[in-house]
């Protein structure tokens, strides 16, 4: 800013550290004031106009106290706010709705016994055949999907050259728009041919060619951010390639790899149209993940819901089951970044 | 143990760009030889063709002969691999791996070449970082990281490093370009030292450095942008500091270059 007798200062007129919070206080405040006079029941509304009046809000006070390039900085951090919350809102809400409703049957027994003796509409019964069902077809893919994406990765970006490279990435790019229900197709056209009744190990078939375009994508990029003077310093002292590749390249992005492949297991694992389809779901135990048909906790909650005629025990089955499904995943995750923090370079 | 290097007529392209042309030369067992020239001139290049690390980038080709004494590098049935062990490189940039301890850095040519027995790698070790100069620095804290040492000691690390395997030649790419006075003296005097055992060749932009350390040195120059470069000149470094027999040797070492 300059002053009037032409010299320029640096220091300009600034707001107080808590006015965006007054600001946002204020705005709240009038939301309200403005939902209770118009009428408006809908308290999304009452957000919506909240933030509306924030950043509003926000640009007016900071154009005429700071001046107009400090406001549009303070409006910009302000929409990142409020895109923030737009994000989290839905998601803790989420969160929170399933933990209420799912916490109600979910105990011991629950976890430990099957739907085998309870009818649909009953209370009581349990999800363990949908967990073993679960880990198994779950386990299979990623035994198949991870290995699979991680050789490919490796491939495009160490050795692959030319039209086949090419080629390759190509399609792992439509691979990962493959709908679920696709990959699912598929494989039952195979089982059809082949005349076979569906198991598990059709359905980890299935989730196994969802999961390897996401882990090829996420390894690429890992092994990409290696540096090549490591593989370079490596080569210079006689090592071959593919064990410069195994024990310094793998090694540097081993964090990264695993965290890639733990987001992809967590896809996979909220995965029913496929399981729908090819493991047909089954309400007694069944360990075999190759031969019978079996269940698994996404496709369980779907028929909870679907076969139950609105009865009050399937819903609270169902949403025990999602609230264990999301623990799982939460828990894939935070295993995830322990490892990939405690594998990382120091 | 140290070999003599016998280039000639050697040419180094990237794709269809050729970077540096014609180039003959001798290197003479346990001496120091420093090249010299502009930026872009080829230097990095040349050196890189001397352990066949110039075909690892993608495009790059070879044509001309490398004699390491009585073989040539780029004859048929030579492996890659067995060239660079025999011919080590030390980078621009220090780089030991992340993810190893300084101990496990030093003994990472070994190990990762999967011959030696387990009880000669402490002595290894020990001796390739005295031979550094870095053992007295890292002596106790040997299973920390190597990246959490200082640039200069980073840079001796990987000297360790590639002295670990016993190469007959080494290779420096301007190895004090990141580094302080100190550090680079400490790398100059070791210099010295590793010259009694091995064939030594070190790109450097620093004139005083050619001069302090090398016994003989190359100058490399390129007609114009976009051309490959060319050895001017290769002569004993007091020749070519004093007295050197083309025009453009003095010239770029009295800074009337360009
Ligand atoms: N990876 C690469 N791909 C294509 N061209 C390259 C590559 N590396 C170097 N070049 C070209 O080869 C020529 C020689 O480069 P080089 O790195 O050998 O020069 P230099 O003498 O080492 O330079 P400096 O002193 O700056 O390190 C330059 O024209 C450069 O543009
Ligand atoms: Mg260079």
């Amino acid at each position: 800013m300059s002053d009037k007798n032409g010299s320029t200062s640096l220091r300009g007129a600034s707001l107080p550290r808590w006015s965006p919070w007054a600001i946002a206080a204020g705005s709240l405040a009038l939301a309200v004031v403005i939902g209770l006079a118009g009428g408006l029941d809908s308290h999304v509304q009452w957000g919506l106009i909240a933030a509306v009046l924030f950043v509003l809000g926000t640009y007016g006070v900071t154009a005429r106290v700071e001046g107009r390039r400090q406001a549009k900085d303070r409006v910009m951090t302000s929409l990142v706010w409020v895109a923030f919350l737009l994000a989290v809102v839905p998601l803790v809400s989420l969160v929170w709705v399933t933990v209420k409703r799912g916490v109600k049957v979910l105990d011991v027994y629950f976890l430990t016994h099957s739907m085998g003796v309870v009818a649909d509409t009953e209370p009581g019964g349990g999800i363990y055949h949908a967990i073993i069902g679960s880990l198994e077809q779950v386990g299979l893919a990623t035994l198949i999907g991870a290995p699979v994406g991680v050789l490919t990765a490796i491939y495009l970006v160490e050795y692959g050259r030319g039209a086949l490279a090419r080629a390759v990435t190509f399609f792992v790019d439509v691979m990962t728009g493959i709908p679920s229900i696709v990959a699912g197709l598929f494989i039952l056209s195979l089982m059809l041919m082949t005349k076979t009744q569906p198991f598990g190990f059709a359905g980890s078939l299935a989730l196994a060619i969802l999961m390897m375009p996401v882990v090829v994508r996420s390894t690429e990029e890992m092994l990409k951010l290696v540096p090549n003077e490591l593989r370079e310093a490596s080569l210079a002292l006689g090592v071959p390639k593919w064990r410069t590749i195994l024990k310094v390249v793998l090694p540097t992005s081993l964090g990264g790899i695993t965290t890639g492949i733990v987001l992809a297991v967590a896809r996979i694992a909220g995965e029913t149209a496929p399981v729908l389809l090819l493991v047909f779901g089954n309400p007694f135990i069944n360990t075999n993940p190759f031969e019978g048909a079996q269940s698994s906790l996404p496709l369980y909650i779907y028929q909870q819901y679907a076969n139950s005629a609105g009865s009050g025990a399937a819903y609270d089955r169902a949403w025990a089951a999602s609230l264990t499904l999301i623990a799982f995943v939460m828990i894939l995750n935070l295993a995830a970044r322990g490892l990939a923090r405690w594998k990382a370079p120091r | 143990m140290a070999k003599r290097i016998d280039v000639s007529g050697l040419t180094a392209y990237y794709g269809s760009h050729k970077a540096i042309e014609d180039i003959s030369m001798t290197v003479e067992p346990r001496s120091v030889t420093a090249f010299i020239g502009p930026s872009g001139c080829g230097k990095s290049t040349f050196l890189r063709t001397l352990n066949r690390m110039h075909e690892v980038t993608p495009g790059g080709r070879v044509e001309g002969k490398v004699m390491l004494d009585s073989e040539d590098l780029y004859g048929t049935g030579i492996d890659p691999v067995d060239v660079r062990r025999e011919v080590g490189m030390v980078f621009q940039r220090p780089n030991p791996f992340p993810t190893m301890s300084i101990f496990d850095n030093v003994a990472a040519g070994l190990r990762l070449n999967g011959k030696y027995k387990k009880s000669e790698l402490n002595d290894v070790v020990e001796k390739s970082l005295k031979g550094a100069n870095l053992w007295n620095e890292v002596k106790d804290r040997l299973n920390k990281p190597g990246s959490g040492l200082s640039g200069g000691q980073q840079q001796r690390l990987c000297i360790a490093r590639a002295i670990a395997v016993e190469p007959k030649v080494l290779l420096m790419d301007e190895p004090c370009s990141a580094l302080d006075p100190i550090s680079t003296l400490a790398i100059e005097d070791l210099i010295g030292e590793l010259k009694e055992r091995f064939t030594i060749v070190i790109v450097t932009h620093n004139m005083q450095q050619a001069a302090r350390v090398s016994d003989r040195t190359a100058f490399f120059n390129l007609a114009a942008v976009g051309q490959p470069g060319r050895l001017i000149e290769i002569d004993d470094t007091e020749r070519i500091f004093s007295n050197p027999s083309v025009q453009a040797t003095e010239d770029y070492i009295s800074g009337r270059f360009g």
